[in-house]
């Protein structure tokens, strides 16, 4: 049970090593520094980076959940499962950026008003019960049915969380600590662009990583079954 | 038409086991009761009646957990899922019918509860009301497709609140929203938009909950 892809995997890690380099190079070279914020508001290049790529991972995993229970792929579910995987790790590391920033702009290691945050908070609830839901079923085409469907649910409770965080600002924050929205001009423009594709190219190149790995633990496990 | 019929025989199943059992309601309502108590001493001298309004959700939530838990309980015990999966019905009537009967359950500990809640804290409103109408069909739509789906795994009883709770918190959102705003049109209009999309959701995929 595999699937053959066109790009290498070593192409793959190499083009991760250049562009996540050249990211950094140009957030810390290039981008010019923000006017009320300072040094502090390069890391932004890489949360929202990361946060868009967490989105593009919860939406890989459940088009697979998808293609699993329409089409009965036989690839689809350890692909939904791996996809949603590097989500939980780059939405962790939206949290951990957003905290730091938090920190250095305003004080407090947590802000309830910054919706993103709050948003990746419950979408890593729901994702870490993906994993409890996961590890407590059998291994099986029933465990592949129930992990698709949750993963399905995930990508509908985004928008609706997201919604109910910004309805739920007007009763619980009036005021709103943050300002982002600087003018998305010239060198800040493609600092974020070369940001971003490093991020959706590293977090490709873990997905495959990780399938790989997974699928020659499989295999392996199948030789061993076959010889004893 | 038969599916609505299927829903009825299987609704009427339901209840009609809690009537001779009669264990969930009781639970729900004392343990209902209970948390109000519970939120009295919890709230110190000086916060709002607002914070008790707030609260209010949270109890009818954990009260509602308290009856999903037990909602699939036959099923399980008396393994009764093949059963049901082997009746010549449509796979979602099997949900549509277990909702309905967990909502009727839920909607008997509200008509205690809020009265209550009243008597200890602060009156309930017009819109509060039209708000827990709503969320109560998103929570027994929502929580007995988790419920199911935890009914079949090694850790159940620990797993549903893990499920349910990430799901739930736009309903709490839009409940609270609605009972302590001035203008509570737009958080009852969003509690009906989630009770659509789940509930459509729910019932599209309730079939690959149960079968392989």
């Amino acid at each position: 049970m595999s699937r053959t892809y066109r790009i290498p995997l070593p192409a793959l890690a190499a083009a991760s090593l250049v562009l996540v380099t050249t990211a950094l190079a140009f957030v810390f070279f290039v981008a010019p520094t923000d006017a009320d914020q300072g040094f502090s508001q390069r890391i932004f290049y890489f949360h929202v980076s990361i946060a868009f790529t967490a989105y593009a991972a919860f939406g890989l995993g459940a088009w697979k959940a998808l293609r699993h229970l329409w089409k009965r792929d036989p690839n689809a579910d350890l692909e939904s499962y791996v996809g949603i995987h590097q989500g939980v790790i780059f939405g962790a590391l939206v949290l951990l950026t957003g905290s730091i920033w938090a920190r250095i702009s305003w004080g407090h290691w947590w802000l309830w008003s910054e919706n993103q945050l709050v948003l990746f908070l419950v979408l890593f609830l729901f994702y870490a019960a993906y994993f409890m839901l996961r590890f407590s079923i059998d291994p099986g085409p029933q465990r592949a049915n129930l992990c698709a469907v949750y993963a399905l649910f995930g990508v509908v409770l985004i928008p609706v969380s997201f919604l109910a965080i910004r309805l739920a600002q007007r009763f619980i924050h009036p005021v709103v600590f943050t300002r982002h929205g600087a003018e998305f001009g010239g060198w800040i423009m493609v600092t974020y662009l070369v940001s971003q594709a490093a991020m959706l190219v590293l977090a490709y190149t873990l997905y495959r990583v990780e399938l790989s790995g997974k699928r020659l633990d499989a295999r392996l496990r199948e030789l061993r079954r076959a010889y004893a | 038409m038969s599916y609505l019929s299927d829903v009825r025989a299987l609704a009427r199943k339901d209840l009609l086991l809690e009537l001779r059992a009669r264990d969930t309601l009781p639970a729900m309502l004392l343990f209902v009761i209970a948390v109000f108590v519970v939120f009295h001493f919890s709230l110190p001298e000086g916060s709002s009646s607002r914070a008790a309004q707030g609260l209010l959700w949270v109890a009818i939530l954990f009260t509602a957990l308290l009856g999903l838990g037990r909602a699939f309980v036959p099923e399980r015990e008396q393994r009764m899922f093949d059963g049901l999966v082997l009746a010549p019905c449509d796979r979602s009537a099997i949900w549509l019918a277990k909702s309905l009967a967990t909502l009727l359950f839920l909607a008997v500990a509200e008509l205690v509860a809020l009265p209550v809640f009243a008597l200890f804290f602060h009156r309930v409103g017009g819109a509060t009301i039209a708000a827990f109408v709503l969320a109560d069909i998103g929570i027994c739509a929502v929580g007995t497709f988790v419920g199911a789906m935890a009914v079949v795994t090694r850790a159940r009883d620990l797993l549903l609140p893990l499920l349910f709770l990430p799901l739930a918190i736009p309903i709490l959102i839009g409940g609270v929203g609605a009972s302590v705003v001035g203008a509570p049109g737009r958080y009852l209009g969003f509690l009906a938009l989630y009770d659509a999309l789940f509930a459509v959701l729910c019932w599209a995929s309730f079939e690959y909950v149960v079968t392989e």
